[in-house]
């Protein structure tokens, strides 16, 4: 490793925290305007043009208030689960690939993901369910009845989906026959995405992720009418806010998998026609990823506004008895359709 | 009207899949999301009161720059608030009295437009001000040269009242 590696590598991870940090900003201002357009409001329009510097208001705000810990509370793990929330949340966007062409720095030929790791689908799935140790660490280093519900719930829906969501990955993994992400993208040159060919596994991908991220119809961690605040009741200040960005972060990460997994990442279709010069392939490939992490993220909140929350017990009947069952099914007959073909 | 009572609903197979129905949901969200709104964006676009809207009592004041009023004080003597202070005087104008001193405490005020009805002189009126804004008690009682108002700014109030009462 020299330090010209080391460098590079360095690049990447800031350009890519700058670029999630103020997306999760603009995220929280698009969410406040599509549940506003939703709701036939106008949304926030009064700090900076059209309103877009409300969500850097909020933030001067939270950090402004006072940082409070419970009395009662475990004070280590009180301030821990944050950071365990926050960090999975931006660890995961490492082995997503952004471009397939290469660009060269410093005279060397630069891959467009922080770490091309062969394992990138386990590395994923692995993360995501370490994301459910800051929920449940927070839920119960509070003190507090509401935190501790908002925990367990977390903890409960977050492994019985992440079963769903591993065996729907499965799926992709037959198709591609390979875990490394950037092999899974190459794989869905043209429109042959993981989408046309795992329609099934694609739905409960999504549905997993929706509930991997806490958003609704799968919010019940936070569910305010019955848990005040949920796992996050107790916190304040910069602890709060860091829950707020990991909540929102992790929807980039989740739009980001899906994109790569299912909607074919960079790929852009009949692009290789066109025999442009690499420099442009790469713009038009970031574009193309940028695009379809967009649709995605938008697809979250609208349906956030739209779908009311799952009662718990039909939370956990639809994901042990309907999703579970579908995914199975999907990898065993993914199974026979390429035992035929080949 | 009968009460329709339904005690269980069975869904087909279709709303037992859930996925198209909340499709038809996000159908209907796209179809608000997308609709004009009816906000108006108040401090740039304000209201427009019709003639007939009763804002804050104001004096009319002549083309000469004379008010109309000739301190009879039957406002003061009607308003049910008390918040009408008049106090008259001789003038050599044709009219013979005036109000030296008139005076609205628009925190008693209650809009109720009984001085205006009263007038016999047309004097008082209803203006279409609804922005009161006073950072002080005493600022709030208003004098005779807060009151006073151009009678073309009042016009459209002047004709409902003729065509009304």
């Amino acid at each position: 490793m020299e330090f010209t590696d080391i460098l590079i590598s360095l690049i990447k991870i800031i350009v890519m925290f700058v670029v999630v940090l103020v997306t999760v900003a603009e995220l929280v201002y698009t969410e406040r305007k599509i549940s506003a357009w939703i709701q036939n409001r106008i949304g926030p329009n009064r700090v900076g043009w059209k309103g877009l510097l409300q969500p850097y208001a909020d933030v001067i705000k939270l950090l402004l208030k006072e940082d409070i810990v419970p009395t009662a509370a475990n004070k280590f793990i009180h301030t821990l689960a944050p950071v365990i929330s926050i960090g999975v949340a931006f660890s995961t966007l490492a082995v997503v690939p952004i471009a397939g062409e290469t660009i060269s720095m410093f005279g060397r030929e630069v891959q467009m993901v922080i770490a091309d790791v062969n394992i990138g689908i386990l590395y994923i799935l692995a993360l995501t369910s370490m994301g459910v140790y800051g929920l449940t660490l927070s839920g119960w280093s509070s003190n507090n009845k509401y935190s501790l519900l908002g925990g367990l719930r977390s903890s409960a829906q977050m492994i019985s989906y992440e079963l769903s969501m591993g065996l729907s990955v499965i799926g992709v993994v037959m198709v591609t026959g390979s875990l490394q992400l950037t092999d899974v993208v190459t794989h869905q040159a043209g429109w042959m995405w993981n989408m046309v060919l795992q329609p099934v596994g694609f739905i409960t991908f999504v549905v997993a992720a929706f509930a991997e991220t806490n958003r609704t119809p799968f919010d019940l961690p936070e569910a305010e009418p019955e848990l005040v605040g949920g796992y996050h009741t107790e916190y304040s200040s910069f602890k709060f806010a860091l829950f707020f960005l990991a909540e929102y972060a992790n929807m980039i990460t989740a739009s980001a998998v899906i994109t790569t997994l299912y909607l074919g990442g960079w790929q852009v279709p009949y692009l290789e026609l066109l025999q442009l010069p690499s420099g442009i392939v790469v713009a038009l490939q970031i574009l193309a990823f940028v695009v379809k992490v967009a649709f995605m993220l938008f697809v979250f909140q609208w349906v956030r506004w739209t779908v009311p929350r799952f009662r718990y017990d039909q939370l956990m009947d639809l994901g042990w008895k309907v999703m579970l069952p579908i995914a199975l099914a999907n990898v065993i007959a993914t199974g026979i359709v390429i035992l035929l073909i080949s | 009207m009968q009460a329709q009572t339904q005690d269980k609903y069975t869904l087909t197979f279709w709303e037992k899949l859930y996925i198209p129905e909340i499709l038809k949901g996000m159908k209907l969200t796209f179809g608000q999301m997308v609709k004009k709104k009816d906000t108006r964006e108040y401090p740039e676009e304000k209201w427009i009161p019709p003639a007939s809207y009763r804002g804050a009592p104001v004096l009319v004041q002549e083309e000469n720059g004379i008010e109309r009023c000739v301190a009879c004080g039957l406002c003061s003597r009607v308003c049910p608030a008390l918040a009408i202070e008049v106090q008259a005087a001789e003038t050599a104008d044709e009219k013979e009295r005036y109000p030296e001193r008139f005076e609205i405490n628009m925190l008693r005020c209650i809009f109720c437009g009984f001085c205006e009805e009263v007038c016999p002189e047309e004097a008082i009126v209803m203006s279409p001000t609804y922005e009161m804004v006073f950072t002080d008690y005493e600022d709030a009682i208003l004098g005779k040269d807060k009151l006073l108002t151009p009678v073309e700014k009042l016009r459209p109030r002047l004709e409902f009242l003729r065509e009304h009462r």
